[in-house]
């Protein structure tokens, strides 16, 4: 991996749990589990000399760090950055937990490398604080009820907020559509839909 | 009494002392039965909650664990050098490590298994562990290990595991103890004595729990003192399986699990990589973490096992069941667990002749664990699929046959009466509200989209009880600390503790400040599991709150000089029934200032003898199938549960939806595949492990709680949800399709590859 950075495309539109399979190689597939396999090659390791400097837009702040160009935006987040609202569910583009809004709309930051989101404004469900105020969605996912565990609600949250950006007055089927990407296995969706609902009418009225 | 030791509580039990002061029920609630949001919602949708999947420590270390990638083999040897010299690895742990040689799991005194076991029973069962300064590192050294495996021949089909030429998974046959045999009157009696006579075999495939959060653990020593931050349903489980596993003293074990990302079961045993989180870390001398990739989530942390299910049943024209025969074959998985299905059939209705008989077969998979009503949602797609077609058969209403037939006694030992069964209220309010007779007349031809009902009723065979300690504190300015050692799975927990204080005290919810789920600082609590945690705890809860209450009752009727009898307490403040002038707030008690502060320690109080408590319940559900594509759209869902009284309706919601969500998952989108092969797991991620999406599940969600307390029970009069929402939902499902295009659909997942064949064979016939 050379140090300079291209400026890489980013592919357009949201990524959807269960269209997304062909567009993870193998290969991460592999490294993700684990597992030995005799005669198989151990992957070259990045020395240190290697990382690359990135400069990450969260929530409106600049962070300075050096990365390696397979962590994720995730990783980065969490385990360098201790913004931890973002959650780990699956690290391969199935679940949702970790959506944040890349550039105003959800992205799977498990699927997005730290490398690619130079140069885009990355929101995480901090980012919807105002201070210590709530921000519109968060508040209808608490008067709704939105959630059980809690775990993958900042992902469902920042899904609904990039729904809302774009489409402020979602029709049911919309919401369901726009809400897919996101897994809960408490099974809260009855109440996540409310709170879309509630969300949209509550932006609407001003907020 | 025909009801095992209760499958969440793992070793022993203390007892708590009655305190033989407890308050009478509620008569009127102000708080209580309303709807309040959640008192960690803040937390919650803030992103400031901390999950042990987000604890990061100063130095800490990062675990991954290699695991066996065949469904059986035996491991010959492991090398681990070039592993060690990988950057940034600081510690290799395999059986051969010294401390690491030790008997697992320590379930009830009995152990299964090694916490390293050369004989590799299942694919993902553990070799070896990295730890290392990220877990990106940790994950590459794995790569590094070399294992000699000597393959061996592997059974995964439980049919199959009953052959005498099958491979053994373990030394002495692959049954798991003895199978399990009721027996009520006389089925051969009562068959004779029938009208009608249904009989089918349906089977349910294995699911797994996959809750959002990943099993994990963080653990830390400080001098001879482990803490442990686990995603848990229980710390005290925990703590007590990890002192016995290690030889600790349990005082030198401190479980913190307060934030939880969902468990459904699998998070109620304790892991071994918390064992291994807490070896490493003194390996090192530094924390370690050890969190599962997704995929080992799937392979090695349990599953609600498959169950292919005999059931034949009995009935005269009028509808009276005379006979129920009934056999379930169920997996174990590669070590012991109990895959029965039988309970709901045996007493869910009055029948005077039964016979049951459940039996466990080791396989080489991943072992089960309990899983959210383990047993029951199995039971329920055979039973009350056999009882739609009995219904079918004697041109019966289903809701009618139904409450022609339910049981007034738990029906063993000459019958035991329960303290309550709205079952019958349950079924007529549901299927009012739900427009089920409607429904039933209307005209049913149409095109290729048809519509269809079903019905399908449940009881959950456990109900609570002690012990519990919770301790409520008020301070002399009227705040209060709640203090329960129960974890708060995302049911509610805290939320319904706070309106209970609340309740009794008459401060606001937000007043209370919490403390629970950490062996350290809290009281002992059962694991939250088994839909127990409100009808064992919330009674403590009050218990505590009431004793608070006393004793500023005593100290207003010192400082008032008046007798205690004379009076009451309203918001916070005391005043005289008989004297409009005497009163007192409770934060100008002059006791109160000077002692600071009340403590009022509530224990549970024991359940009433001689008697059962079940919760119940029905569901009704309404679908579109599409003939030409085998489609299903789920159009309505309605709940109707006896739980007892509602304490938060915002939350009772909740659950009840989350139930049928996880039922649709079991009828139509969910199934473990192992290859025929290899006995890998084929569709070990969401991708191709489908959990149901917002899309999947109905468009419509009703709840109609049948909200009348079970003041025989318990000083709250709550009985359990969690479980029984989720056991009807998918034999209601596969009645609606039944009713829809009268196809009886007997295996899950009910889905259009199935039902495509199904219809296309129906036509074929036509």
């Amino acid at each position: 991996m050379s140090n300079k950075k291209d400026p890489t495309k980013r592919p357009e539109g949201g990524v959807t749990r269960r269209g997304f399979l062909g567009s993870v190689g193998a290969g991460a597939v592999v490294a993700a589990t684990g597992v030995a396999r005799p005669g198989e090659a151990i992957p070259e390791i990045t020395s240190p000399e290697e990382m690359v400097q990135v400069a990450l837009l969260i929530n409106g702040r600049i962070h300075r760090l050096l990365v390696e160009p397979r962590w994720t935006l995730l990783f980065v987040l969490r385990e360098r950055l201790a913004i931890t609202g973002t959650k780990a569910g699956c690290e391969r583009g199935e679940c949702g937990s970790c959506t944040v809004l890349i550039d105003g709309r959800p992205r799977y930051s498990c699927m997005t490398l730290a490398v690619e989101a130079e140069g885009t404004e990355i929101t995480t469900v901090e980012g919807l604080l105002d201070g210590e105020e709530l921000g519109t969605v968060q508040n209808a996912f608490v008067e709704k009820d939105a959630f059980q565990c809690g775990y993958c609600t900042p992902g469902q949250i920042m899904a609904a907020e990039g729904l809302l950006r774009a489409n402020p007055s979602p029709s049911f089927d919309e919401i369901r559509c726009g809400m897919s990407g996101n897994l809960c296995r408490c099974g809260a969706y009855p109440h996540i839909v409310n709170a879309v609902t509630a969300a949209a009418e509550s932006k609407k009225g001003g907020r | 009494m025909d009801q095992e030791s209760p499958y969440w509580i793992d070793g022993s039990v203390p007892e708590t002392p009655g305190t033989g002061e407890y308050p009478d029920p509620w008569k009127k609630t102000e708080i209580i039965g309303t709807r309040v949001p959640r008192v960690d919602a803040y937390e919650r949708v803030s992103g400031t909650a901390v999950y042990p999947h987000d604890v990061s420590l100063p130095e800490m270390l990062h675990g991954a664990i290699l695991r066996c990638p065949h469904a059986h083999a035996t491991v010959l040897k492991i090398e681990t050098s070039k592993a060690e010299k990988m950057p940034g690895v600081r510690a290799v742990l395999t059986g051969n490590s010294p401390g690491a040689d030790m008997p697992w799991y320590p379930r009830r005194g009995t152990f299964y298994g090694r916490l390293f076991d050369t004989n590799c029973r299942y694919e993902g069962e553990e070799v070896a562990v990295v730890a290392a300064e990220t877990p990106l590192q940790a994950f590459d050294a794995l790569r590094a290990i070399e294992v000699e495996y000597e393959v061996l021949p592997f059974v995964i089909d439980d049919e199959a595991a009953l052959e005498p030429s099958a491979p053994a998974v373990h030394e002495g046959g692959n049954v798991v103890g003895e199978p399990r045999v009721r027996e009520r009157g006389d089925v051969e009696t009562g068959f004779a004595e029938a009208d009608v006579v249904v009989e089918r075999t349906y089977r349910t495939k294995c699911e797994i729990h996959a809750p959002m959060e990943p099993h994990g653990s963080v653990a830390r020593w400080e001098g001879n003192k482990l803490t442990i931050w686990d995603t848990t349903q229980g710390v005290f489980s925990v703590q007590e399986a990890v002192a016995r596993a290690m030889g600790l003293p349990l005082a030198n074990v401190r479980v913190i699990g307060h934030y939880m990302g969902g468990g459904f079961g699998s998070k109620l045993e304790v892991g071994k990589y918390t064992v291994y989180a807490a070896l490493m870390a003194k390996m090192t001398g530094r924390p370690v973490k050890i969190f599962l990739p997704r995929e080992d989530c799937f392979l090695a942390t349990g599953n609600r096992p498959g169950n292919t299910m005999t059931v034949k049943i009995g009935a005269k024209n009028d509808g009276t069941l005379t006979a129920i025969d009934y056999r379930s074959l169920g997996s174990s998985g590669a070590y012991a667990y109990g895959a029965d299905s039988s309970t709901l059939a045996a007493y869910l209705y009055t029948c005077p002749n039964l016979r049951t008989e459940d039996t466990t077969v080791y396989i080489n998979a991943g072992k089960a664990r309990p899983m959210r009503a383990p047993g029951f949602p199995q039971g329920a797609w055979a039973l009350e699929q056999a009882m739609d077609e009995l219904a079918q058969k004697l041109g019966a209403d289903p809701v009618e046959l139904r409450l022609k037939n339910i049981a007034g006694v738990f029906q063993t030992d000459g019958g035991i009466p329960f303290t309550s069964n709205q079952l019958a209220e349950c079924l007529r309010k549901g299927a009012m509200e739900f427009g089920w007779s409607e429904m039933r007349a209307r005209d049913k031809t149409g095109g290729h989209l048809r519509r269809g009902v079903g019905v399908a009723a449940c009881f959950w065979g456990y109900a609570g009880g002690p012990p519990s300690t919770v301790i409520v504190k008020l301070y002399s300015d009227g705040s209060v600390n709640l203090n329960m050692g129960a974890s708060d799975i995302g049911t509610g927990t805290k939320t319904w503790a706070a309106m209970i204080v609340a309740e009794e005290l008459g401060v606001a919810v937000n007043a209370i400040q919490i403390e629970y789920a950490d062996t350290a600082t809290t009281q002992y609590a059962t694991s939250s599991g088994g839909s127990k945690t409100v009808p064992s705890d919330s009674p403590a809860v009050r218990a505590a709150a009431y004793a608070v209450k006393v004793q500023l009752m005593r100290m207003a009727a010192e400082q008032l000089k008046v007798d205690v009898s004379d009076l009451e307490f309203r918001d916070l403040t005391i005043s005289s029934r008989s004297d409009e002038e005497k009163k007192v707030a409770v934060t100008a008690l002059e006791k109160l200032d000077r002692q600071g502060v009340v403590i009022g320690t509530g224990y549970r109080d024991p359940n009433p003898e001689d008697m059962v408590t079940f919760p119940f319940g029905a569901q009704f559900c309404e679908v579109e199938v599409n003939t030409r594509t085998g489609e299903v759209r789920l159009l309505r869902f309605l709940g109707a549960h006896d739980s007892g009284r509602v304490l938060n309706r915002l939350t009772y919601d909740n659950q009840v939806f989350g139930g049928i969500v996880m039922g649709v998952g079991l009828g139509m989108t969910e199934e473990r595949v192992l290859d025929p092969q290899t006995g890998k797991m084929v569709n070990a991620n969401f991708h191709d492990y489908m959990i149901p999406t917002m899309k999947d599940v109905a468009i419509e969600h009703t709840c109609v709680p049948i909200d009348i307390p079970d003041n025989e029970f318990n000083t709250t009069g709550t009985k359990g949800l969690g479980e029984p929402a989720t056991i009807p939902t998918a034999a209601a499902i596969a009645n609606a399709v039944c009713d829809a295009i009268g196809i009886r659909v007997t295996d899950t997942p009910l889905n259009p590859i199935q039902l495509a064949r199904l219809i296309a064979e129906q036509q074929k016939e036509a």
